[in-house]
């Protein structure tokens, strides 16, 4: 490995980058785009949700219920049901969000507080509606009468999708996805193009190591994934107020862990395809798996045992894990290190696969 | 042809022995041997998928060949493949210096690249643009040049480090006339300040202006010497036959016995004809059968006819093992 040339073809790559302008917009762009529309669609302060009410009691304290949470603005109550049925049927057709359903014996239920007195049904398939229904379930339904119970006044029941995404765990997910999404994509395309402009054929017959030409190509891909996870965090406690429980310096190195990991990965595309677009169809195809499986979507613990033992095979699910122990609840790396070892793994494998198919590559 | 006697040649600076390339059940190089002196600028002459492209990557040590030996400057390839890069330079076919790099910036790398220490780079970098008439250009991209510009970066890129081999595989074939009569004088300045070179080509007129050439048909060496032995030592002979109507004449010849390659050149047809008693009485007998008006006049071969004859001939020696093969079977 020499110095001289490796940091040749740094600067060289750095010089290419700058000019390519799409790209460098988009190592830029995806990563605040995605934040500002991941993060508002989940915090969106929703306003005026049609709904039906079905009032089985009909006394003066359930209308006087209906009116309070009339106010709030969060509901607007357009259809009245008369049975169960009517609202699974309104939405099923769409036309409501939720439903308020006020129980036969709503006064009873006051005055013992046993179970809750007000039910609130929602379209779980809905992230914004779960939200403000789960706002809606700190209603004071008890008013004047004081709250003290155990039992909550209203219960939130989601009706199609019985799992609920905490929008704080959002943000240190999207730090991982971004990650994956940008680098693994331009490390493959990078290192493919070289081949494919017929660069590497002139390469090969200098002094160049194929070992300078990769990490020379992939480093700047380093500081660009650290400059990434920058402009998540800022803008997550920016916009968001998302916290940084854990210690910061812990969090960029599981970052760059991660981020060794993602341009390993690549790397490995790199030496499967042949041409840019071949690149970028085998980066999407390591996507879909990583977005779905790793627990950014959907919780690990409800996934299906194989899909788990997939998931283990991810990098961005053991990155998630690192991530929301040290920014959710600040734990420290020594305490995650099963995720980082697995990390390491991942790299490791990565790497002996890519050199053996190099040293074919350039035969 | 016989092949040359040259295990005595003390000054070879690539040396191959039965040098051979198969891809899959292709063989692209048929145990071809090659000698090439010091100082020469030897030519490869053949069409394209004649294996000029795969030998010379091999004697790179970018492909490692399937059989044969190769001595490039003393380095036995592809063991010494990492040694020999430093001595020689690769010009590909293709423009494979960085588009979306300026001039300098594209010598600076490969500067870098092959160790030469920074002052002495930017000193040969300064000389390199002024040789290549690339010195108001040195801020452009490479990729907003001309044909012409771009290759004359790619020489200058290819002898940066100053190599005493270099490899050209087919350099002129994206620049016009002109700027390939002025490539071709940059070469023999190389050649001059002693640098052995080896260029592909499918030109004729370049093929001649070579001190020596191989003619490759099919991963083999068909013929091979000085562009004037090869001319002058043409088994066969050539004729121009004057004619007010070439195209008739043309059909009446094709076939016969004797005729190598026939071609209309402007308003008279050019002969190819192997060697034979009563050559011209029996063409002129053809001719006046046809109904067509024709002069014979002989005329000294050039280096097309050798390449006709070279590369019809293996076409008969494979016509005729296959037959053999049949009879055999």
């Amino acid at each position: 490995m020499n110095l001289r040339r490796l940091g040749s073809i740094v600067v060289k790559e750095l010089r290419q980058l700058r000019r390519d302008r799409l790209t460098f917009a988009m190592i830029i762009g995806i990563p605040t785009m995605q934040l500002v529309l991941f993060g508002y669609a989940i915090n969106m302060d929703v306003r005026h949700l049609d709904a039906a009410v079905l009032d089985q009691s009909n006394t003066a304290r359930s209308r006087e219920l209906i009116a309070e949470i009339a106010a709030t603005d969060v509901l607007r109550f357009k259809h009245t049901a008369y049975s169960a049925q009517d609202i699974e049927a309104l939405l099923d057709a769409g036309r409501i969000s939720a439903a308020l359903v006020l129980p036969p014996d709503f006064e009873a239920r006051l005055e013992v507080r046993d179970r809750p007195a007000a039910q609130i049904v929602v379209d779980g398939s809905d992230q914004v509606i779960q939200s403000a229904a789960r706002q809606l379930a700190a209603f004071p339904v008890y008013g004047s009468l004081g709250w003290t119970s155990r039992v909550p006044g209203v219960e939130v029941v989601n009706f199609y999708n019985p799992q609920r995404l905490a929008p704080i765990n959002t943000v240190p997910g999207l730090v991982g996805v971004i990650l994956t999404m940008t680098l693994v994509l331009f490390t493959a395309i990078a290192l493919v193009r070289e081949r494919e402009r017929g660069n590497l054929e002139m390469l090969i017959a200098t002094p160049v190591s194929p070992w300078e030409l990769t990490i020379g190509k992939v480093l700047p891909f380093v500081a660009i994934g650290l400059v990434q996870v920058t402009i998540v965090l800022g803008v997550g406690k920016l916009l968001f107020g998302v916290p940084v429980r854990g210690s910061i310096a812990e969090l960029y190195a599981a970052a760059l862990v991660f981020i060794v990991a993602s341009l390993s990965l690549g790397i490995f595309i790199s030496t499967l395809a042949r041409t840019q677009f071949q690149a970028m169809q085998m980066a999407f195809f390591t996507f879909l798996p990583q977005i779905l499986l790793s627990g950014f979507m959907f919780p690990y613990a409800g996934m299906p045992v194989p899909a788990q033992w997939l998931s283990e095979i991810l990098p961005l699910t053991h990155f998630l894990r690192l991530v929301r122990a040290i920014m959710l609840r600040g734990a420290d790396l020594i305490d995650v290190w099963p995720s980082l070892a697995a990390l390491g793994v991942f790299i490791a494998v990565m790497l002996v696969v890519a050199v053996s198919r190099v040293h074919k590559s350039l035969d | 042809m016989p092949p040359v006697d040259d295990t005595a040649v003390e000054d070879a600076a690539i040396r191959a022995r039965g040098l051979t390339k198969r891809f899959g059940d292709l063989v692209a190089v048929d145990a071809l041997d090659l000698t090439v002196r010091r100082g020469e600028v030897y030519g490869f002459l053949g069409p394209n998928g004649s294996g000029k492209s795969t030998t010379i990557r091999m004697l790179c040590g970018l492909l490692k060949p399937s059989a044969g030996d190769i001595d490039v400057l003393g380095c036995s390839i592809p063991r010494d493949a990492e040694k020999l890069k430093r001595r020689i330079g690769y010009m590909t076919q293709r423009f494979s210096l960085y588009e979306d790099l300026t001039v300098a910036e594209n010598l600076g790398f490969l500067a870098a690249v092959h160790d030469v220490p920074r002052a002495r780079a930017r000193e040969r970098i300064d000389e390199l643009l002024d040789t290549y008439r690339l010195a108001d250009r040195r801020k452009q991209l490479a990729g907003t040049m001309s044909g012409g510009q771009k290759q004359r970066l790619a020489l200058a890129g290819t002898v940066l480090h100053k190599p005493d081999l270099l490899f050209l595989d087919e350099p002129t074939s994206a620049v016009d006339p002109q700027s390939r009569r002025e490539f071709w004088d940059s070469l023999f300045e190389l050649a001059d300040e002693g640098t052995t070179l080896l260029v592909s080509t499918h030109y004729m007129d370049e093929a001649e202006r070579c001190t020596r050439l191989a003619i490759l048909d099919r991963g083999r060496i068909v013929a091979d010497g000085t562009p004037h032995d090869l001319m002058r030592n043409l088994p066969g002979r050539t004729l121009l036959v004057d004619t007010a109507e070439p195209r008739q004449a043309q059909r009446a010849l094709s076939g016969l016995e004797g005729v190598i390659a026939l071609a209309q050149i402007g308003t008279s047809l050019r002969v190819l004809a192997a060697d034979g008693d009563h050559l011209e009485e029996r063409l002129g007998e053809r001719l006046k059968s046809e109904g067509v008006e024709g002069r014979f006049e002989p005329v000294a071969p050039n280096l097309e006819d050798v390449f006709v004859a070279a590369t019809r001939k293996t076409l008969e020696d494979r016509a005729q093992e296959g037959k053999a093969k049949e009879g055999s079977s």
